[in-house]
């Protein structure tokens, strides 16, 4: 019999529903594959009493037919998000015991909808890392290491590593350059960072304000499509939250793709490309081209211009977003003999490196004399990546590329230790996708030489993730990969 | 655009975050590595481009100006590592 942590949400509500087994029966499950597990270090705080008193009202909902879409579902939480009453770092020492007196809109939505917190799951400090080794917890290991110890990816590393070791059913991941793609990528699992405007950001801590939205990462297409339809919707409490209506994701499901237009850009496939990854893309490219669906060349010609733009919008707004951290109002205070030593002494040791340098980075853009020439360059060459993806789009209808150029790679690596831009030219295929606000989701399709997994990413228009979830099921029936994991 | 120790101390003032005086020469080497990098922007043609600040497409919306959610003093220093009287504490600021 399948274990009951391998159950996706779809399995497990049915069974639910079923009575085959209660609410708490599998938020106890879930609680024991956490503690054998512990060594990956994906949640930084766990809180079990608080998940099975959840199971608890799930099971008389259940009893009585008020269930709702995620009834007795454990899932976990990415500790950017604030959940009431329960500790929320950002995994940062300067919000060092912080206990949120409000409920994100995403997570309350989620409870609101029957599901079950398990705790906060680890990530790189303040979102701001690609492997998760930032987060002042210390880094995820991923679930598929063998011999030396692999990163997860980051942002969402925790959530990734959680998600594909049966430690939740599914997990909440939060997207700014390809936090929720790129680990997803990693270990095997499937994220999807939905357009900018589809989830409220109330209550999640703040990145880059312009390009943060957040996403559910999940095992398989169906669950995500579960999960954002739950997690999305207008709130007047984030005023960049779209008000347009928001469709069933799952009837999008094991529609036909035939004569669908797949986009296929040429700049994705740069010189020296990892071999295994542009076969897995063409791969990819039969799987559709069988279904019936036309394959069409596209050029996004500002693409290699999109990570030199992305480092500098998002430090900018960073540099903003994180000038709250003073130690006055919450998290770490060191004292000093006047404010301004407080709030410097509290800030040189509540934030890590990586959180320092794009502080600086985003300060000095921003600061005057140099505004013209880097940020608001920057917001110029931003319209004009935007308008590479409008201008594909007469011609196509969704657009495949690889999700990273490279598999996980192992914790500490000394190239990407001594230079940060080795590290930030991970996300080369993720940011152009935030900069232009699109929709995007990453799923598994094959295994590399050595028994890694990749993914495949595809990018809709804006609103327009029901073309992503149709053409996500279908890759994922044709390339079968959770059933070659067993 | 290369940048000298002087700057980088004034960035750190302006970011309130202190650097040792022995990492001030890695700061400013990093700090022009990343530089250069970005530099390749110079190469775009941004003529006549409008800036774009954000994606949604719809302007901000005006709200009432009322209190939605008030008296919530207890909760708002809840977190507050120093706090008396009702009131977030400080270091002296005038002499």
């Amino acid at each position: 019999m399948t274990k009951l942590t391998e159950l996706t949400i779809a399995q497990a509500r049915e069974a639910l529903k079923k009575k085959e087994f209660s609410a708490v029966e599998l938020t106890k499950a879930y609680i024991d594959e956490m503690d054998d597990k512990r060594k990956y270090n994906a949640y930084v705080l766990e809180t079990p009493d608080v998940a099975l008193a959840q199971a608890q009202k799930s099971d008389e909902k259940y009893a009585n037919g008020t269930d709702g879409a995620l009834e007795g579902i454990p899932l976990g939480i990415k500790d950017l998000y604030c959940t009431k009453d329960i500790r929320t770092t950002a995994c940062s020492h300067i919000l060092d015991g912080f206990e949120p007196q409000y409920e994100s809109t995403v997570t309350a939505k989620l409870l609101n909808a029957g599901a079950s917190f398990l705790g906060k799951l680890n990530m790189d400090e303040f979102a701001m890392g690609g492997s998760n080794e930032t987060s002042y917890y210390g880094p995820v290991v991923n679930p598929w290491s063998k011999d030396v110890p692999l990163v997860a990816g980051g942002s969402s590393g925790g959530s990734a590593a959680a998600v594909a070791a049966n430690m939740c059913a599914a997990a909440t991941g939060t997207d700014t350059g390809g936090s929720i793609r790129q680990p997803s990528a990693f270990c095997g699992i499937t994220g999807i960072k939905p357009t900018y405007g589809r989830c409220s950001r109330y209550g999640i801590i703040a990145f880059a304000s312009s390009l943060d939205q957040a996403g559910p990462m999940c095992k398989d297409v169906r669950d995500c499509a579960i999960m954002l339809n739950v997690m999305s919707g207008y709130d007047a409490k984030d005023s960049t939250s779209a008000k347009v209506e928001v469709p069933n994701f799952e009837a999008f499901l094991n529609q036909d793709i035939k004569d669908l237009k797949i986009g296929i850009p040429a700049e994705y496939r740069p010189e020296g490309l990892n071999a295994e990854i542009s076969a897995l893309w063409d791969k990819g490219i039969e799987m559709l081209k069988a279904r019936g669906a036309e394959i069409v060349n596209i050029s996004l010609p500002h693409t290699k211009y999109a990570l030199p733009t992305y480092y500098i919008i998002a430090p900018a707004e960073a540099s903003s977003n994180l000038a709250r951290y003073d130690g006055l109002r919450y998290g770490l205070r060191v004292n000093g003999e006047h404010l301004d030593n407080m709030y410097i002494n509290s800030r040189t040791e509540g934030f890590g490196k990586e959180v320092k340098r794009r502080i600086m980075i985003g300060t000095y853009v921003l600061s005057a004399g140099y505004y013209d020439a880097y940020y608001l360059k920057a917001q110029k060459v931003r319209r004009l990546i935007r308008q590479d993806f409008l201008n594909a789009f007469e011609k196509c209808d969704i657009i495949l590329t690889p999700t990273s150029p490279v598999t996980a790679f192992p914790i500490g690596d000394k190239s990407m230790q001594e230079n940060p831009i080795n590290m930030w030219l991970n996300d080369v295929f993720t940011v152009s996708v935030n900069l232009a606000g699109l929709p995007a989701m990453s799923l598994p399709i094959g295994l590399s030489h050595d028994g890694l997994p990749m993914g495949l990413q595809l990018i809709g228009k804006a609103f327009d993730e029901g073309t992503i979830f149709k053409t996500a099921s279908a890759l994922e029936q044709d390339a079968a990969f959770r059933k070659g994991m067993k | 655009m290369a940048i000298d120790r002087e700057t980088v101390r004034r960035i750190a003032f302006l970011s309130r975050l202190k650097i040792e005086d022995d990492k001030i020469e890695d700061t400013e080497d990093e700090f022009n590595k990343i530089l250069n990098w970005v530099e390749q922007l110079s190469e775009v043609n941004t003529d006549g481009v409008e800036p774009l600040v954000s994606v949604n497409d719809t302007n901000l919306t005006l709200r009432q100006d009322e209190v939605t959610e008030g008296n919530q003093a207890e909760a708002v220093l809840k977190n507050a590592p120093q706090a008396q009287y009702g009131y977030f504490t400080v270091p002296k600021v005038v002499e």
